[in-house]
């Protein structure tokens, strides 16, 4: 498993990225701001291309809160890895952080959720079975 | 100024020997005193929620407390009764009014009898309210604010455990959780709902919530789009939320303020909501006697 917590020009970031059969899976472990948010974004996108993924689960279970400019971020990885081929879901939204953000009004429109990593690998599973009539709770997709 | 001060003095000293004489006289007519007091009190039609021989048991303590504060000028006491009181008379229904009433019905008579005794000597009988006036202004604040605290203190007792009760969030298959909520649904209890409801989609791994809410007669617009929020919160940790039990005033009001209803999966009552839930999470239920055949 190739770890893509690779040092940069600037400071390494604190999001790990690992190879999970054909997924990908990324945990941010800190809070990140504008500007690394766009490197997790370049460097994710990058690696769906060169292990041919076929879906992206992003862990935000450390983070204390999602703001606007986060859940844009997000969304924009979910249609770019789209069109690449590959499905995201994000999981680990805690209890609290899923109050704020609703009450800030920032949502994840459209993008896929799930409980945990468990849950969001069994999502993964589902929407690649195309058969599946249900692949997720009402709420997902 | 030195002659005001000195004034001062003389009045309090008079205080000192007035209140005294005061206090003799309210302990030597205590029974006729308490008694107009009591009929006074039925006159006026106050504490109508008790019978006459509780008011008249109550108005003798109360009197005799009254005399005491007169006497020692500590209100500690009367204000430990008064909340002993209103403990008691607040579940009967006593209101506020009552109580004040009663208090300055007390003040009145005691001036009238005061009026009475000392109306030949004018001058004498100023004095003597000099001294009465301010404690029994003491006395009558102190009563209707213990009774006021009194009150507020078994309305957040009611508020709190109402609270409590209000909001379960029960699981009834594994996954599946059921959010029956009853009774008025304000700005307040529509967030603590959702945090409850955030909290219990963690501990309970749960993937989809039934959310009924038949027993809730009226929403207004904010806790409707509070409503529709929590299904995006709730989206958001992963768990599809059902909404059951839908009024038509309820709907209506989600139509008027235009809410994505593309967004809200409802169904129409408790038991078809649970039967959707159950085929999203892939659960059958078979009568047994249709499985062993």
């Amino acid at each position: 498993m190739p770890n893509a917590d690779r040092p940069s020009p600037q400071e390494p970031l604190r999001v790990s990225i690992l190879r999970q059969g054909g997924y990908l899976i990324a945990s941010i472990h800190v809070a990140l701001d504008d500007s690394q948010l766009h490197r997790f974004r370049d460097d994710l996108l990058e690696l769906i291309g060169r292990n041919r993924s076929r879906g992206v689960i992003i862990d935000v279970g450390a983070l204390d809160l999602i703001d606007s400019f986060a859940c844009h971020t997000l969304r924009t990885i979910a249609q770019v890895a789209r069109l690449r081929g590959a499905e995201t879901v994000v999981v680990g939204i805690r209890p609290d952080v899923a109050f704020t953000m609703m009450q800030l009004g920032a949502t994840l429109d459209s993008m896929a959720t799930a409980l945990d990593l468990e849950d969001g690998l069994a999502w993964l599973a589902n929407a690649a079975d195309t058969d599946n009539p249900l692949p997720s709770p009402p709420g997902l997709r | 100024m030195e002659a005001d001060q000195q004034l001062d003095e003389a009045d309090s000293e008079e205080a000192e020997t007035l209140l005294p004489q005061l206090v003799a006289h309210l302990h030597e007519h205590r029974s006729e005193l308490r008694q107009e007091w009591a009929s006074r009190i039925n006159d006026a039609h106050l504490l109508t929620a008790m019978t006459p021989q509780e008011v008249f048991s109550e108005v003798t303590s109360v009197y005799d407390n009254y005399v005491e504060v007169l006497e020692t000028g500590s209100v500690e006491e009367l204000r430990h009764y008064a909340r002993d009181l209103s403990e008691r008379i607040i579940p009967r229904g006593v209101e506020t009014h009552e109580v004040i009433g009663v208090v300055l019905l007390l003040r009145d008579v005691l001036a009238r009898s005061l009026f009475e005794k000392y109306r030949d000597d004018f001058g004498l009988l100023s004095r003597v309210l000099n001294a009465y006036e301010p404690a029994a202004n003491r006395i009558a604040t102190t009563v209707a604010g213990s009774f006021v605290e009194e009150r507020e203190r078994v309305i957040r007792q009611q508020e709190d455990s109402l609270r409590e009760l209000s909001t379960p969030v029960l699981q009834v298959r594994e996954r599946l959780l059921i959010l029956p909520i009853i009774g008025v649904l304000d700005k307040e209890r529509a967030q603590q709902l959702t945090e409850q409801l955030l909290g219990g989609i963690r501990t309970h791994r749960a993937r989809v919530v039934v959310i009924d809410i038949t027993g809730v007669p009226d929403v207004d617009e904010a806790v409707a789009d509070h409503l529709v929020k929590t299904v995006d919160a709730s989206r958001l940790m992963g768990a599809g939320v059902i909404i059951t039990g839908l009024s038509s005033e309820i709907a209506q009001t989600l139509v008027t303020i235009g809410v994505d209803l593309d967004k809200m999966n409802t169904v129409g009552d408790l038991q078809g909501g649970i039967e959707e839930a159950e085929r999203l999470l892939g659960f059958k239920v078979v009568r047994t006697e249709d499985a062993q055949r």
